[in-house]
């Protein structure tokens, strides 16, 4: 009996000496920054973010040097499996032994929630650039989380007062059972109907569906002019090749309400012509663009989607904080945020508001036919550019605490 | 014109597009059953073997161009050689004891199959083309049917009968029905046993590598695939009773159809229909629908 | 025959077992990461719960994450939106899981052997079902931001060492519950079961009144693990609920070494250790290590770490 009970002792105790080993480091260390970064690294959103937006990050770190005054400036980073849990125990394992800065993360609206979370109760900054739910500076706004590329609100009202405007008065929804989903097509339903749009109906599909099949053939039940996509990645690709093969783009036009210029490299401009779109950057906008994204895709054999152009402009707005103020105190370094400009790659004259969107313009885009686009990766039109405020959630319809 | 409220077309829509995913579910539970029912083991990998079918038909694409039809010989052959190594080395040792373990063994190997192609090719998915000779749809007058979904239909339900007839009405077949009940009398016959047992096992994930192969247009390929899938089917296995052929190719069938109707009524349940089925039929005849009573 | 008398071997027995519980007491303060020891005691209590099912009554229950998940969803969600305290949140997380595993088993208990555990298995995934379609889960996203609260409305559990106590002296208790319950009549009927069901039957036992109530006791103390789990973290997911999980379970049993006492914790710290040390280095070839245990365990590792060693001093104490 003794040597049993002695040799579990000893096994717990190495089993959690091996598991916890890791994590044993428990003081804050003063001396280096560390961002880190918590994505989709393998899964339905692998390639608007993943391991791409770890090497923009990287990218930022370099541009101001690799360290600011004296101290090194180093980049953490794990994949949350679309799993709020793993994101949530990743994000409070690097705050509490890690030493954890700044947290940079979503391309999953369940995930940064979860995320926002463990950052304002760890007081310390979130930059969401992949996610889209409005609710992050919305209901669930809190003085730690900036939302910092684009949100479902600009998307609805991007592509759904332009698609109103082209003739689209009829819509029905085919959305991604989860929080982003449920709010882009909450978003674009309000858009649509102050347009003076109807929506139809709309049906509900799991996360990283197989299979489409039955979901298209009730759109097409429903005889609405317009498919509104509210999913993303994988979800949307597999959505547009359904809709092809079963006639669907024959009688409805497809709305893409949440595209990167990935899924139309996926899916190729034959597919995807004509089709809006509204994104917050484009590599080809303009020379500035162009210049940094040869460099990107000099390491990464891609264009950059503008998920990885904001990982670098949040990233390096944080760090030009960081310097700006000597430290890396969080309250400090946000109040920094909030009074300053963003000028860089990815915008001009951004700057964040008491809600944490960081408030910038948006473009509305359509995909190019196949003979009118000259190189690789030459697929949009910017059609239209939606100002700054314009874009956003307006004061008015704010349920933010924080900015009334 | 209207049924229950939902117009005609849609109805037998979605009854059609049930047709098509209840062949998938009659081929892929077939497999399962003809293991379970010939050597009691209960072929937890077989999601995996059916994923690894369509990836083996991807592959010979991307890599050496071989199409569609090769594919349906060739997955087949590769997989089956690798249920012969898998029943060869690990699930020998395990027909004396608890077939428990051959649940858990065939549970691990499934995990394993899932981690490496996981790590090796990502979890976003392959695409895989339909091939030229079924490309474009028919118009049914109540659905736009794409040519290839009618294929599935067709071929599944011609492997399904070949499957049967040679299981129920071939000499080859009562061998390997004897031989699994009582080895030791069918073995002094000259029968060699063993390798009938393993050849059962091969072809086996043989049928499943099929069942990849035909998905792999229509549905991503993606190291879950099978995960995804192997639960309903041991469910369909279940409902149709576990030992019988028959029960699995009607229930699957069946299956498809019920989850048409419910994805048209209650989606949102269309997920869980299988298993209250399962519940129900399981008070009422705990053996299963065909099932023979242990 | 034993060379030492029976009261020494006790008594050496109970050395050890204090020895490993100041070793769980000082863990905070030698430097391992309260939260990752939490997380390691709580599925210590899921494969306890799960091994009074299956190493000493003999039914392998295929979807024994259900009820760690119903446990979770409902603790959370009472904590969060109905006020409970703690402890009543996770007495009545508790509670929901007995309840529903009560149901499953009035079903599933009919059948033996592969039959029953296929019955869970399909059972539980009815039952993730309704959780990723129930508003009050959030589905995909999980139930989120649940505070931790004051335990009994007076001591405060935001501090994660107040917090890591309550869990040890909630393990401590369920690993003397289920000691005391094996060692009781009622569980010898149970290991009388296990080892030969007709025998037991013909001796006149009612044993599915007996098999129901192990499951019920097992299912409650999983959901207890569940509940304690979404206190300590804050949030309930759909992997809480997961077949995978289920699946991990079993694995935790069966390396540890299942029907021994020690057997399952020794799993659950290992499999848990293995997933937080290897996640962030080697990514999805976890899952491949622990497909690789969990062939190497079927096939030449049955016993599990405490049963291989039970056996090997058996030999030595034969010579």
């Amino acid at each position: 009996m003794k040597l049993k009970q002695l040799a579990a002792a000893c096994t717990v105790a190495l089993a959690s000496m091996f598991g916890a080993a890791t994590t044993a480091q428990a003081q804050i260390s003063g001396d280096v920054i560390r961002i880190g970064i918590i994505t989709d690294m393998s899964s339905l959103y692998a390639d608007i973010d993943g391991a791409a937006g770890v090497e923009a990050i990287k990218m930022a770190v370099a541009d101001m040097g690799g360290a600011i005054n004296g101290k090194k400036i180093e980049v953490l980073y794990a994949d949350h499996q679309n799993k709020a849990d793993v994101a949530a125990a990743k994000a409070r394992e690097w705050f509490d032994t890690q030493g954890l800065d700044m947290l940079i993360g979503g391309t999953n609206s369940g995930t940064a929630l979860a995320m926002a979370k463990v950052a304002a109760e760890k007081k310390k900054p979130f930059i969401v650039v992949g996610a889209a739910s409005s609710a992050l500076t919305n209901e669930q706004c809190n003085p730690y989380t900036l939302h910092w590329a684009y949100d479902t609100v600009a998307l609805a009202k991007g592509t759904g007062n332009a698609v109103v405007k082209a003739g689209g008065k009829t819509w029905y929804f085919l959305t991604a059972d989860y929080a982003f989903g449920a709010q882009l097509q909450n978003d674009t339903a309000a858009v649509v109907k102050a347009a003076g749009g109807t929506v139809v109906g709309s049906v509900k599909h799991p996360l990283s569906a197989s299979d489409f099949s039955s979901f298209l053939l009730q759109a097409q039940g429903s005889k609405a002019q317009i498919l509104g996509l509210a999913n993303a990645g994988g979800d949307t690709i597999n959505s547009i090749k359904a809709a092809n093969e079963f006639g669907v783009t024959k009688t409805m036009k497809l709305a893409g309400l949440l595209v990167f210029i990935n899924d139309i490299h996926s899916l190729g401009l034959k597919t995807t012509q004509g089709m809006y779109l509204t994104d917050s950057w484009y590599w080809n906008r303009d020379p500035e663009a162009r210049a940094w994204s040869r460099k990107f895709f000099e390491k990464v054999k891609r264009m950059p989607s503008s998920v990885q152009a904001g990982d670098y402009s949040a990233t390096l707005n944080y760090l030009q904080a960081v310097k700006a103020t000597g430290s890396d105190d969080a309250d400090k370094v946000l109040a920094h945020l909030r009074k300053s400009k963003v000028n860089d790659i990815f915008t001009k004259g951004g700057y964040v508001r008491d809600d944490g969107t960081m408030v910038h313009d948006m473009y509305l885009m359509q995909v190019k036919s196949p003979d009118k686009s000259t190189e690789p990766w030459d697929y949009y039109n910017v059609v239209e550019t939606f100002k700054g405020d314009t874009a956003w959630t307006t004061k008015a319809e704010t349920k933010c605490a924080a900015w009334k | 014109m209207e049924i229950f409220g939902i117009p005609l077309q849609a109805f037998l829509g979605q009854l059609m597009l049930g047709l098509v995913n209840g062949s998938f579910y009659a081929m892929l539970s077939l497999g399962l059953a003809v293991i379970f029912g010939l050597l009691g083991i209960v072929n937890f990998a077989h999601g995996a073997l059916y994923m690894i079918g369509a990836y083996v038909a991807w592959l010979a694409m991307d890599k050496f161009g071989i199409g569609f039809w090769w594919a349906l010989v060739l997955a087949p052959l590769v997989v089956g050689a690798l249920g012969v190594v898998i029943e060869r080395t690990l699930l020998r040792h395990l027909y004396r004891i608890d077939p428990i373990y051959g649940l858990l063994l065939t549970f691990g190997l499934a995990l394993i199959a899932e981690g490496i192609f996981r790590d090796r090719f990502g979890v976003s998915g392959q695409q895989y083309e339909v091939p030229e000779l079924l490309q474009g749809a028919t118009n049914l007058g109540f659905m736009v049917l794409p040519n290839y979904r009618a294929f599935v239909i067709f071929a599944s339900l011609l492997v399904c009968l070949v499957t049967w007839w040679t299981i129920e009405r071939t000499r080859l077949g009562s061998y390997l029905r004897a031989g699994t009940e009582n080895p030791a009398l069918v073995q002094a016959f000259g029968v060699n046993v063993p390798m009938m047992v393993m050849l059962t096992y091969a072809a086996g994930a043989g049928l499943a590598a099929i069942a990849g192969v035909l998905a792999a247009p229509v549905i991503q390929i993606t190291p879950l695939m099978g995960s995804n899938l192997i639960i309903v089917v041991f469910a369909v296995v279940v409902i149709g009773g576990m030992g019988s052929i028959l029960g699995s190719i009607l229930t699957g069938l069946l299956l498809g159809l019920i989850e048409g109707l419910t994805k048209v009524f209650y989606p949102e349940a269309s997920s869980i229909v299988v298993f209250v089925i399962m519940a129900i039929v399981l008070m009422i005849r705990p053996a299963g629908l065909f099932g023979k009573e242990a | 025959m034993s060379a030492l008398p029976e009261s020494t071997v006790a008594r050496r027995a109970r050395l050890a077992w204090l020895a490993a519980l100041v070793f769980l007491i000082a863990a905070p303060f030698i430097g391992l990461y309260p939260i990752f020891m939490m997380n390691a005691l709580c599925f210590a209590i899921f494969a306890c719960a799960f091994n009074l099912l299956l190493g000493f009554t003999g039914l392998l229950s295929f979807g024994h994450a259900a009820y760690l998940g119903a446990a979770a969803y409902f603790t959370g969600w009472l904590i969060k939106s109905a006020g409970f305290t703690p402890e009543l949140g996770i007495l009545a997380g508790m509670l929901g899981a007995g309840l529903i595993g009560l149901v499953v088993g009035l079903i599933a208990i009919r059948r033996q052997g592969i039959y029953f555990a296929m019955i869970t298995l399909a059972m539980a995934q009815m039952v993730y079902f309704v959780w990723l379609q129930a508003p009050f889960t959030g589905g995909e996203d999980g139930l989120q931001g649940v505070p931790r609260g004051k335990l009994f409305g007076l001591l405060p559990l935001a501090s994660d060492i107040a917090m890591y106590f309550v869990v040890l002296a909630v393990f401590v208790a369920v690993f003397l519950a289920i000691i005391r319950i094996v060692r009781s009549p009622y569980g010898q009927v149970l290991k009388a079961i296990r080892e030969n069901e007709p025998r037991a039957v013909s001796l006149g036992y009612d044993v599915d009144r007996y098999k129901l109530l192990a499951f019920v006791l097992s299912t409650s103390l999983a959901g207890l693990a569940g509940s304690l789990k979404t206190v300590v973290l804050g949030f309930a997911t759909l992997s809480d609920a997961h077949w995978s999980l289920s699946g991990e379970v079993v694995l935790m049993t069966l390396l540890g070494g299942m029907g021994t006492f020690a057997g399952p914790v020794l799993g659950a710290f290992t499999i848990v250790g293995l997933q937080n040390f290897l996640a962030d280095r080697v990514g999805s070839w976890v899952t491949v290590i622990i497909g690789v245990i969990f062939v190497v365990c079927v096939v030449g590792f049955r016993r599990g770490f405490v049963g291989e060693l039970l056996a090997w001093q058996k030999r030595r104490k034969g010579n």
